[in-house]
């Protein structure tokens, strides 16, 4: 069984067969007691503030203005998708008629264009996140090996790395938008301009942390391995793939995680900024709606953009644990 | 065996330090023939280790030079088969993946797959590793992986065997069993090896010649002793054996009386 699971489960096995029971207790209280009061808490306070809190949109929403506010997102999402299925339903009617009556005639079907749901909006915004990510990381690792394995290397492209690191990408986006609009000119684009200008913003920030652990990654090869690849005469690619990459593993990840963290903040602001669909837009709009609802929606985007934060990391955290060759060690 | 096999000829290095060049070694001059096993003993810091690596081409000697078979040595390379100190295994590959990389990489074109495979468990059988082949070196006692590190290099089927103190981070018992393993080894490949040592007994156990060096820096060698005991040799049968008692005392009269080190 992996160890991780069985720790959630041993107190409540061991309990059951009555070992040590005040110990186990301790334990439950510690695993599950503890974190559900600590939410207890915080829901209390929120409730508390809120209450107190006057706007000019109405009262701040507590916990269950939140929570009314999920339920009816989720209620529109379902019309929504009730509405498209009527839509297509209409339009192969009306085309089967058409057909009945000429066979030769040219039906055409056309896509439905509601506006998106607040779920098509996480979706985008989390593929837009993770096509960034990813190609920000396939730049960035091999950067990183490199300058990690020369000195020579890391000296040239050192200056550069700490200039752009502290840029927040947000002073990107006009540059972006204007470069993507200038180059990106086709009449049938793939990509539209918007998932594009957000997509690159995200890019620019993941790439600095990826590189900077990345290459202290390649750093952490001892001598002894070096000299190990030298007596053995292993290729420069054997040697990369056999020694330096298994060894900067634990570090290369800790950038990676860094940098989707970062890309899931950025890309909510540069969503809001340049109004390119997503969660920020989501918020964006609610706030430039200003309905007695709006605040209350704005507060669901919160908490979504905070679990889907916390689940990229764990994500991240999985594929590490899989990759990595030390399983003992306590990766968090 | 008369024909010299590996030779460094007024070898000597210089490390350049912010406060001048510090000089290692001098006039550093041996010849070695086919299949004898050589120690080189000493006080820290008197060389020893660079030697090694001068003939592993890990150093570039900064005069003379080191030939092997005639060829001069100036890279590393897998003729050449370093066992290291504190074993240096990948930690990430289990002991069968360790020896297989450098197989694969020495045979990688004379022997097909299914050979290769044979000799990786030949070598480990060798060193006594065969039932903890797919074990992980963080899964296996020190002793175990100093084996598997002894195993790697023999699989290279190296014209010369460097090994730094190869059993300096082990036990005595343990060392005990290697050195039986390492004889029993030298037995049957008549490989030529140059072996680190501060240990005494251990010098005089495995060598044909126990090369001693003086303090350092400038460190070079003091003396040869050759050591004219029968092969195979019994360490227990040895120990009351009055020529094995002679040459262990000529190294410990060496290291403690002549090479006195001065602590500072």
């Amino acid at each position: 069984m992996n160890p991780l699971k069985w720790a959630l489960v041993e107190p409540f096995y061991k309990l059951a067969i009555g070992e040590d029971r005040k110990g186990q207790i301790n334990t439950i209280v510690k695993m599950v007691g503890l974190p559900i009061a600590g939410l207890l808490v915080f829901l209390m306070l929120w409730q508390g503030a809120a209450s107190n809190i006057n706007t000019s949109l109405g009262q701040f929403p507590g916990p269950v203005q939140t929570y009314d506010q999920f339920v009816s997102l989720q209620e529109e999402a379902t019309a929504e998708a009730v509405k498209e299925e009527k839509f297509y339903q209409r339009q192969e009617e009306r085309n089967a008629r058409k057909l009945e009556k000429n066979p030769e005639a040219t039906i055409k079907v056309r896509e439905y264009t509601g506006p998106p749901t607040f779920f098509e909006q996480i979706w985008r915004s989390l593929v837009t996140v993770m096509s960034g990510f990813i190609l920000a990381s396939i730049i960035a690792v091999p950067i990183g090996i490199i300058i990690g394995l020369s000195s020579n290397a890391y000296s040239a492209v050192n200056p550069l790395i700490q200039i752009f690191k502290p840029v927040s990408p947000l002073a990107w986006l006009p540059l972006v938008t204007m470069v993507v609009s200038a180059v990106y000119v086709t009449d049938d684009p793939a990509f539209d301009k918007a998932f594009l200008n957000s997509m690159f913003t995200v890019l620019l920030c993941c790439l600095w942390p990826t590189i900077i652990n990345t290459a202290a990654g390649v750093a952490t090869v001892t001598q002894d391995l070096k000299n190990v690849s030298q007596v053995l005469s292993l290729s420069w690619w054997t040697h990369v793939r056999k020694i330096v990459l298994p060894c900067s593993i634990p570090m290369m990840f800790t950038g990676l995680r860094i940098s989707l963290g970062i890309a899931w903040m950025v890309l909510i602001a540069a969503e809001m900024l340049a109004q390119n669909p997503g969660l920020g837009k989501f918020v964006w709009d609610e706030f430039q709606n200003g309905s007695s609802d709006s605040l209350g929606r704005i507060m669901v985007a919160v908490i979504v953009i905070g679990i889907v934060g916390f689940f990229l990391d764990r994500g991240m955290l999985i594929i590490q644990k899989a990759v990595s060759w030390d399983k003992s060690s306590d990766i968090r | 065996m008369s024909e010299v096999h590996l030779e460094l000829t007024n070898v000597g290095i210089e490390f350049p330090t912010p406060k001048g060049p510090f000089r290692a070694l001098r006039d550093i001059n041996l010849k070695i023939d086919q299949g004898e096993f050589i120690s080189l003993i000493g006080h820290s810091g008197c060389g020893k280790s660079t030697v090694l690596n001068i003939v592993a081409g890990l150093y570039g000697a900064t005069e003379g030079g080191v030939l092997l078979d005639g060829r001069e040595v100036n890279a590393p390379g897998p003729e050449r088969a370093v066992v290291f100190q504190n074993h240096s295994l990948l930690p990430w590959l289990t002991a069968y993946e360790n020896v297989e990389l450098a197989v694969d990489q020495v045979f990688k074109k004379t022997k097909s797959s299914a050979e290769k495979k044979e000799w990786i468990e030949y070598n480990l059988k060798l060193v006594h590793m065969d039932h903890a082949m797919h074990k992980r070196p963080d899964e296996i006692s020190g002793g175990m992986k100093q084996r598997v590190g002894i195993a790697r290099a023999l699989a290279m089927q190296p014209e010369v065997m460097l090994m730094d103190e190869p059993f300096g981070a082990l036990d005595a018992l343990t060392r005990a069993h290697l050195q039986d393993s390492l004889m029993e080894i030298q037995k049957e490949l008549n490989n030529t090896v140059i072996m680190i040592t501060h240990d005494v007994d251990e010098a005089v156990l495995l060598s044909d010649r126990i090369v001693m060096m003086t303090n350092g820096p400038n460190a070079t060698i003091g003396e040869i002793l050759k050591v004219d005991l029968p092969q195979p040799r019994d360490r227990l049968a040895l120990a009351d054996d009055p020529t094995y008692n002679h040459y262990r005392s000529e190294v410990l009269r060496f290291l403690y009386e002549k090479q006195r080190k001065v602590e500072h």
